[in-house]
């Protein structure tokens, strides 16, 4: 609700359950039972509005472990926990676009500091769609900066597929009278690894593609060709274990000559087409002909362009195909649960508690004078609400403590591993603690990193490890004089500057804490002494 | 002309009626929350009356709180009507007759995707269109006998069925196929396992644990196997065929007195207590796992006994059983008691004077035991002893519920309580066995090293 409401969300009367049919094993019952809570939301990115269509309660399926021929293995760790998912617009055009409103959205639900983190905790599903081109579904990318290049990728593949389009269109007039040819070859090969596969107890098929020649060999995706669609089929829907196939346009797995005459061959009396490709592929008795179903379907899909698939993200931004598209005829009501109202009460409730705006928190920091790059840590670290109150209660300067938590507070929580996080009622004690000290507040900056890395320790006793003792402005400005008297004897350097840095060097630890660095700097270089 | 507010009453009904807003039109929708657009769809009748139900463009429902509509305005119109595709159940000499008895509940059908409906499937032709395979094992033709839910069913179903088996035996069919809710297949089970004997052939009781509107139901899979079984089993008894293991593999055929349903969820939840199930069930193959069963005949004899008193009570006992319980029984005019006693059959002294009240009235009491394995034995404490002194009888290893049905049918029979003894304590079906084989027990502990080690090897 707090999250439907911060997406400016027009809130449902009841939430209806629905199921939605998953059958691929991800989920035991068969379905995933889901619940819009609200609709036509916006989220400001920098220069436009992306609307929202949706956005709605899931429970959470099971985590694929591995895929191997016929056999998937899951774990259940997290089936059943519920997640939110928002839908938007197709109103981001650019894959910088795309990333800058993931980053909101993270920035948003952080804000509301009831999420999980880490890895996968938050999960977009990419779609990506070019002109001429159709919906594909990237599922499952966990970072936020893999979405540019696995859009740019996606936009890519759908203008060669649309490439390899209008050249089949081109070559058959009538892609229905489209037909492809195989043959058993298993007995007849000679290519030793290919024999290797026969000794496994598999088939070897050959397949003639009529009007493919060039096209199983045309660039995709990074690395990969069109011939590269038919094998990740191969492998989800057919079975086939990969390396499942190879072609006559491969770079790999050489044939050698007697087989490839034989390729040819097996299709020659019938097809003196020059434009013809061959594919072969080898997998268990059962499986050959759903390959041989499924390498007709792709090649068919390739006359209309752009097939309807989820992919799967790879981590380096290439995509492999997971399944079909599913429709909205998967859906229907859950007949366990009855609809539960939403009473205005209750939307009422949840926005007078609502946290700020995230586009509202960058303004205000910007207005503070905060450096921009800061602006990150606070945002996914939820430290704006400590931030303001801190500014609130000590009327402290802003831009000095957003750049503690912006900066001091980011490295000290990194270090380690980043298992140390502090948490924001000590850090409200923290600068309780120094003002109640009379300390001044440079000697924050390091104090901050030894609580963070001690969570449980005294302040008293920080402070007291850091080497502060308790002196007074006027005793550490009269030090000034011997300390330049004995800067003359040594002559460290001949930088103008060096005997201001020496004299400051030697001071700073007495200081710290006790008086502003920046008068005793003045008063060193002289401006007031 | 059916209802254009189908679903529809109170504050709802009127918001609709004000607007001139039907159900299955595509209306847009103006409320204090925001805009909304999509088919109106009739609600259940259960539910309030202060939302409108409205499918979106995306495929979901939501309500809408008919307090925050401001407007709404019918801007197009999709009626919808749902219904099996019926085809007509292909038949040949060469394959056998079954007959589907129905008793209530679905038990197959096929779920609108649109609205979330769920339609029963009952004909040959409706079950046909929904599970197709059944053409494959027999000519299947289909009645419905009543319609109660599972926990309705009683002495006048239990009689009805009866009489209806032995018809239909007479006529000549080949199998009988009954379809039951599960909670008290197993009381059905036993009744007509006692009302019907020596039959000729398979009578084969099924359910379903998950309902049709669930991928993971055993609907389909339950009756292809329950029909398989009556088609082709020659084990010429009533039997209960559900699913066997946890996954979709094989059904268990289980003997009518000797099953229980033993999980509230789970599909494999009927098995055989202190015993070994029939046999096993496979689309093509039944394989059985003993071999004493009555055997299929050609003959059309059997004989019904469609008799059933229904003053009879099943007491779950307990330690602090107070003896005032059995006396209201009596007083109102029970004529028999199944005790479910602890372990070998016991329960306390300060009952035992009123067990020895109700047998003076003539009150048939016999013992069970509540462990479900193992046999009453009551010579091995004083306490039974004293028992069995003071008129309870025993009933070796039936089981509580099977025990409860055979007593009503029994006592429906003759006021004679000797003869009532002779009956109840004459195995008719397996119901009272003379040993309990080491593999009749058997409830693993899970934790346990190899127990984990069995499981992660075998998934049934």
């Amino acid at each position: 609700m707090e999250v439907a409401l911060l997406l400016r969300c027009s809130i449902v009367g009841e939430l209806h359950i629905t199921r939605k049919q998953y059958l691929d094993g991800s989920i035991p019952t068969g379905f995933q039972r889901t619940a819009i809570v609200g609709i036509e939301g916006e989220i400001p990115l920098k220069h436009k509005k992306v609307r929202i269509i949706q956005l709605s309660l899931e429970e959470d399926a099971c985590r694929e472990v591995s895929d191997v021929g016929h056999e998937r293995v899951y774990t259940t760790d997290r089936l059943g926990m519920p997640l939110i998912e928002t839908v938007t617009y197709p109103d981001m055009t650019t894959p910088d676009e795309a990333a800058e409103a993931g980053q909101y959205l993270r920035f948003l639900t952080r804000s509301t500091g009831k999420m999980n983190t880490g890895i996968g905790a938050a999960r977009q599903d990419v779609n990506v769609s070019i002109t001429g081109g159709t919906r594909v579904e990237i599922k499952g990318v966990a970072h936020i900066k893999w979405i540019p290049e696995l859009t740019h990728n996606e936009a890519f593949r759908q203008k060669a597929l649309l490439e390899i389009k209008k050249v089949l269109n081109q070559r058959v007039e009538n892609p229905q009278d489209w037909k492809m040819e195989s043959a058993d070859i298993t007995d007849d090969v000679k290519t030793p690894w290919l024999k290797e596969c026969r000794e496994r107890g598999y088939r070897i098929v050959a397949v003639n593609l009529p009007a493919f020649r060039g096209l199983l060999s045309f660039f995709t995706q990074p690395g990969q060709m069109f011939a590269d669609e038919i094998s990740g089929r191969l492998k989800v829907i057919a079975c086939l274990e990969k390396p499942n196939m190879t072609h006559s346009e491969a770079l790999e797995n050489e044939l050698v000559p007697a087989d490839r005459a034989l390729f040819q061959r097996s299709f020659q009396s019938k097809n003196r087409d020059d434009d013809n490709a061959q594919i072969i592929f080898w997998g268990p008795e059962g499986d050959i002909q759903t390959a041989l179903d499924t390498i007709d379907e792709r090649c068919r899909l390739a006359f209309m362009g752009v097939p309807n698939e989820t992919r799967q993200a790879r981590p380096d931004g290439t995509t492999r195909f997971e399944r079909v598209l599913p429709g909205p005829d998967r859906m229907y009501p859950d007949t366990d649960s009855a609809p539960i109202p939403i009473e205005d009460a209750m939307i009422e409730s949840v926005r007078q508690n609502l946290p700020t705006d995230v586009a509202e928190r960058v303004k205000r920091m910007e207005s503070w004078g905060i450096p921009p790059h800061m602006h990150a840590y606070i945002l996914r670290r939820n430290l704006h609400p400590v931030l303001e109150k801190i500014v609130a209660q000590f009327d402290a300067d802003p831009r000095f403590v957003g750049i503690l938590l912006g900066q001091t507070l980011r490295h000290a929580e990194g270090q380690n591993g980043g298992n140390h996080r502090i948490s924001d009622d000590r850090l409200v004690a923290l600068f309780t603690f120094v003002r109640k000290q009379g300390l001044h507040r440079d000697i924050l900056k390091t104090l901050l990193p030894a609580l963070v890395l001690h969570p449980q320790k005294d302040m008293a006793r920080i402070l007291n490890e850091s080497g502060f003792r308790p002196a007074e402005e006027k005793e550490i400005l009269a030090r000034i004089p011997d300390l330049k008297k004995r800067y003359a004897e040594i002559r460290t350097s001949k930088h103008p500057k060096a005997e201001i840095a020496w004299v400051m060097g030697q001071l700073r630890p007495l200081a710290l804490g006790n008086m502003d660095l920046k008068t005793l700097r003045r008063a060193v270089d002289g401006g007031m002494a | 002309m059916s209802d254009p507010l189908k679903g529809y009453k109170g504050r709802g009904r009127d918001v609709l009626d004000s607007f001139g807003v039907r159900v299955w039109s595509d209306a847009e929708i103006k409320t204090t929350r925001g805009d909304f657009r999509g088919i109106i769809l009739p609600r259940s009748e259960n539910d309030d009356d202060l939302h409108i139900v409205l499918k979106l463009a995306t495929g979901y429902n939501v309500g809408i709180d008919v307090r925050t509509i401001t407007d709404m305005k019918e801007k197009g119109y999709k009626e919808a009507h749902y219904k099996i595709p019926e085809k007509e159940f292909p038949t040949s000499p060469d394959k056998p007759n079954v007959k589907l008895l129905g008793t209530g509940g679905t038990i197959a059908s096929r779920l609108d995707y649109r609205t979330g409906a769920v339609i029963p499937a009952f004909s040959p032709g409706e079950l046909y269109g929904a599970v197709p395979e059944l053409a494959d094992i027999c000519n299947l033709t289909t009645e419905k006998l009543f319609a109660v839910f599972s926990e309705n069913m009683g002495p006048e179903q239990y009689i009805t069925l009866a009489k209806a088996i032995g018809t239909e035996i007479e006529n000549g069919i080949d199998g009988i196929v009954i379809g039951h809710g599960t909670d008290t297949m197993h009381h059905t089970a036993g009744a007509l396992a006692f009302m019907v004997q020596n039959s000729p052939i398979p009578i084969v009781m099924v359910g379903s644990q998950r309902s049709s509107d669930r991928p993971s139901s055993d609907a389909a899979l339950n009756l292809i196997h329950a029909t398989t079984a009556a088609a082709k089993s020659d084990i010429a008894e009533v039997m209960v065929c559900m699913f066997g293991p946890t996954s979709d593999e094989y059904a268990l055929l289980h003997r009518g007195t000797r099953v229980r349903k033993m999980h509230s969820s789970y599909r494999s939840t009927f098995r055989t207590i202190g015993d070994i199930p029939l046999a096993m069930v496979e689309r093509d193959e039944i394989t059985p796992l003993r071999h004493d069963y009555n055997k299929r005949r050609s003959d059309r004899n059997v004989n019904i006994y469609p008799y059933f008193e229904e003053k009879v009570t099943l007491l779950y006992y307990y330690p602090n059983m107070l003896p005032d319980i059995i006396d209201a029984i009596v007083e109102k005019g029970y004529r028999g008691i199944v005790i479910a006693g602890t372990g070998l059959g016991h329960v306390n002294k300060p009952v035992y004077p009123a067990i020895e009240r109700a047998v003076k009235k003539g009150v048939a009491i016999y013992m069970t035991v509540q462990t479900l394995w193992g046999y009453v034995h009551m010579f091995v404490y004083d306490t039974g002893r004293d028992l069995m002194a003071k008129g309870i009888i025993p009933t070796e290893n039936m089981l509580p519920e099977v025990a409860y049905v055979k007593l009503g049918w029994a006592l429906g029979q003759t006021d004679d309580l000797e003869e009532v003894k002779r009956l109840m304590l004459t195995p008719i079906n397996g119901e009272i066995t003379e040993r309990e084989p080491y593999n009749g027990y058997l409830v693993y502990q899970g934790g346990i090293p190899e127990v984990e080690e069995f499981l992660k090897r075998v998934h049934k």
